[in-house]
């Protein structure tokens, strides 16, 4: 057992030490779970971080790595399991108590003032003053703390114009400015060229050379591959190993993330419709947010899958269909017509095309209204001729689709957010049942729902199929495609760079497919 | 003061207070403040005090319920006192022209709707934040009330132009039911149609209106408009009731209006209020006032209490509020 961090004292318990080979733990998890609504997004995980090394967090998406990254920065605090810091106990841990025992993370979307300069990014918050007034040199102490690490960073240029991997090294400046000793970094090379995820992978050398831990949480198996020491893999929460990297390869690490399948929780699939002409056929679509040569079909009645990695432009190609984001190339033909360049939101609802966003809170509910006013939103006009609603026929008709959404409670007065992410999967589901549209996008249509909720879920998408419907599902969970759709394109950097047939294909091969498709970028 | 516990993932009972007294705390407040000065003063609770009072606030309670529209769709409108002034000078400019009283007071509404429009493009148009664009706009439109005055005030003596403003039936103003009608209509326009349901889910959450169809942009028009039209409502029936134009009439109005309708409960970032709230708002601070009055108190506590009052509103609005 080491001293504890300072600040720490009061609120740490000495207890026995952990059990532990090799060097003293820094920060150990151990049998942590965390739940978000419905979902168990870690079931009892334990990890244990050591100076010196990297250690790296690896799954699909939604298998928990990220989850398990802002535990161990305190950012959410676990339902249950343990937490140690050099030995010792910690009661509540949460971003205060996680600062003080020097544990910072470097989140994907980066936390920095763009107008301030690198310096005063770097020290913000713990500038040195007297009664408020700013005092010593913020350059020295920003020069000194530079040669540190040696990044070589002006301390004066201003962050907006950094690049993406400089603002990352402000980032992790800031952490050892102040004194961190665990550096959790998201995806950190998400948006590097391989120019600048190098340089990254040094930094991260010299940090381990001097004592820190890193965590390392990314898809990118080869860059695991090269700069971690010790690997984690994780699949629907849980964990399946944790071992040294060395001797590992990327297919020991693939397999590992593969594993069960979900046992039949997917409706038998209704005979794939072939003679009909399809309804969407999409050539060469481009837009300015990622999308940049995508093209595909869909016939009525059939579900069509799109499989790809967060980024990989799958869920901007499906607001550019309905509208909500611009066309800049490329030809769409729907229900028989080429629809027109100026293509609002407006325009797809009233073409007959229906669109479940990816985040429910941010671009799908109105928390505060009740259930019956979120679900009717989008079809207003059918309870009303001359612009007054009649309550009554809205009441029926949205007490209706939720009872066959076995929405449970059936509380349609009360507001959506006060209900289950299943219920407000299923309010957002019924908001455009509600129009028996031609088309239903579906982008992610079960995250952070549970068991019981995905299975009515997957229910509904298939009745709708059957109704005749066009179908198209985005998701992350590769086996909830292969397990509805009848056909699948694969999507990556913003292409559709093969179609596969679900029935022909395992996870795995999709797996493979799509990392070596963006190792290869 | 009652404490809440943490609000469970379900939160349908812990807060189920606070949002009760979110939503009644203005009448509440009414109820007590009546009851004291009845109690206080014999004076106060008599039909022709009580019809006062209500006469007196028609102008603010018309504007404070239209500009109910204009927070709850997550805007701001800084521009009514502006637009009440430029109404009532046009009003009286017309009158005194035409010697038609019953034209000149129907150019009012017209003129607040012109200029509401106005507005609402430069919101729409220009994106910038409308409290920004409407606080430019009320300079602007400020400065047309002055300058069709030329700088003086409009005396109108034309036949029938005070009749809006201080005629009645028995005992009640030709305004106040001018108001009730005007309140009712926006109350029914709010909870009743497919336009107020757009209201709430664009200030709500406006990515959620926008993908489920909502136009926006069309909806922010049409609000400003709505407010224009309101203050240009209440500059006819202001205009008529002192018979002059005078440019600096409506300075004030607009926070006079915002006050209530916070005061109402009507959520500041959007998506939450009633119209009906609003106007309790404005009565509940005339009542304040005509309370310092029968009971003579230091007039110049008055601010001090309303502001009292309104921040003790916006605080529990804020913790009654939105766990965003």
């Amino acid at each position: 057992m080491t001293s504890s961090a300072s600040g720490m004292a009061e609120q740490v318990q000495p207890t026995a030490g952990p059990s532990t080979e090799g060097p003293a733990a820094l920060v150990e998890v151990r049998g942590v779970s965390k739940r978000f609504g419905g979902t168990l997004a870690l079931d009892d995980v334990s990890v244990v971080l050591r100076p010196g090394e990297v250690h790296a967090f690896v799954g699909e998406n939604g298998a928990g790595k990220s989850t398990l990254g802002k535990v161990v920065a305190g950012i959410y605090t676990p339902d249950a399991g343990e937490v140690w810091v050099r030995g010792q106990h910690v009661d509540r841990w949460d971003p205060a108590r996680a600062q003080s025992a020097g544990v910072a993370m470097i989140a994907q979307e980066l936390a920095l003032v763009p107008e301030l300069t690198v310096a005063q990014n770097v020290f913000l918050g713990i500038e040195e003053h007297r009664w408020g007034m700013l005092r010593g040199s913020l350059a020295s102490r920003y020069r000194a703390l530079d040669a540190r690490v040696g990044f070589g960073l002006d301390g004066s240029a201003v962050v907006a114009e950094l690049s993406i991997a400089d603002q990352q090294k402000v980032e992790i400046l800031r952490a050892l400015a102040r004194d961190a000793k665990v550096i959790v970094m998201d995806e950190p090379t998400s948006s590097l060229s391989a120019q600048e995820t190098a340089r990254l992978h040094d930094v991260i050398a010299a940090l381990c050379a001097q004592g820190c831990a890193v965590v390392y949480v990314s898809h990118f198996l080869d860059a695991v591959l090269e700069v971690s020491d010790q690997v984690t893999v994780l699949r629907d929460g849980v964990r399946i190993l944790s071992r040294p990297v060395a001797g590992m390869s990327k297919e020991d690490m693939i397999e590992a993330m593969l594993g069960r399948k979900l046992e039949s929780v997917f409706p038998p699939k209704a005979p794939r419709p072939e003679a009909v002409e399809p309804v969407l056929r999409v050539e060469s679509l481009a837009t300015d947010t990622g999308v940049v040569d995508a093209s595909l079909t869909i016939r009525p009645g059939e579900i069509v899958g799109l499989l790809g990695l967060v980024g990989s432009g799958r869920s901007e190609l499906a607001r550019a269909l309905f509208g909500a984001d611009a066309r800049t190339g490329g030809s769409v033909w729907f229900d028989g017509r080429e629809l027109p360049q100026r293509w609002s939101i407006s325009d797809a609802v009233g073409a007959g095309m229906a669109f479940v966003p990816e985040s429910r809170h941010h671009d799908g509910l109105v928390l505060d209204r009740s259930v019956r006013e979120n679900v009717s939103l989008a079809h207003l006009d059918r309870f009303s001729s001359t612009g007054a609603l009649s309550s009554r026929s809205e009441k029926d008709v949205v007490r209706r689709t939720m009872e066959d959404l076995e929405m449970r409670p059936l509380a349609i007065e009360l507001p959506v957010g006060g209900f289950s992410g299943g219920n407000q999967q299923k309010a957002l589901l019924g908001r455009w049942l509600l129009g028996e549209p031609t088309l239903m996008i579906l982008d992610e249509p079960t995250r952070g729902v549970d068991v019981g909720a995905k299975r009515t879920i997957y229910r509904a998408i298939a009745d709708m199929a059957a109704r005749g419907m066009a179908v198209l599902v985005i998701s992350s969970e590769h086996e909830e495609v292969l397990g509805l759709a009848h056909r699948a394109y694969l999507v990556s950097g913003g292409r559709t760079v093969a179609e596969v047939d679900p029935d022909a294909v395992s996870t795995d091969e999709i797996v493979r497919t799509l990392f070596s498709v963006e190792d290869e970028e | 003061m009652a404490t809440t516990t943490a609000p469970s993932s379900r939160a349908f009972s812990g807060r189920d207070a606070l949002l009760f007294i979110r939503d009644y705390a203005v009448l509440l407040l009414i109820a007590v403040l009546v009851v004291v000065l009845a109690v206080v003063s014999p004076s106060f609770f008599s039909a022709a005090n009580l019809m006062n009072i209500v006469n007196q606030n028609v102008p603010l309670a018309i504007i404070a319920a239209a500009g109910t529209f204009v927070i709850i769709s997550g805007n701001f409108d800084l521009s009514t006192g502006a637009i009440f002034s430029v109404g009532a000078v046009v009003a009286a400019y017309v009158a005194v022209e035409t010697q038609n009283p019953w034209l000149a007071l129907a150019t009012a509404p017209l003129c607040g709707l012109l200029l509401g429009l106005l507005n609402g493009v430069a919101v729409t148009t220009l994106k910038v934040h409308s409290f920004l664009a409407t606080l430019a706009t009320s300079m602007v439109f400020s400065a047309i009330a002055v300058l069709i005055t030329k700088g003086s005030l409009i005396t109108v003596s034309v036949d029938g132009f005070s009749e809006l403003g201080r005629g009645r039936i028995g005992i009640v103003f030709y305004a106040v039911i001018v108001m009730i009608v005007f309140v009712a209509l926006l109350w029914f326009l709010l909870n009743g149609t497919v336009f107020g349901r757009h209201v709430f889910a664009v200030g709500g959450n406006q990515h959620a209106a926008e993908l489920s169809g909502v136009r926006v942009s069309r909806l922010r028009l049409s609000v400003f408009a709505l407010s224009g039209l309101a203050a240009g409502l209440a500059a006819a029936i202001g205009v008529s009731r002192i018979a002059s134009g005078q440019p600096q009439v409506g300075l004030g109005m607009e926070l006079d209006a915002i006050a209530a309708i916070i005061l109402g409960g009507t959520s500041i970032n959007g998506g939450i209020g009633a119209v009906w709230r609003s106007v309790a708002g404005v009565f509940l601070i005339a009542l304040i006032g005509n309370g310092f009055d029968i009971m003579n108190l230091n007039p110049q506590l008055k601010d001090l209490a309303t502001g009292v009052i309104i921040l003790a509103a916006v605080g529990l609005s804020a913790i009654g509020g939105r766990r965003r």
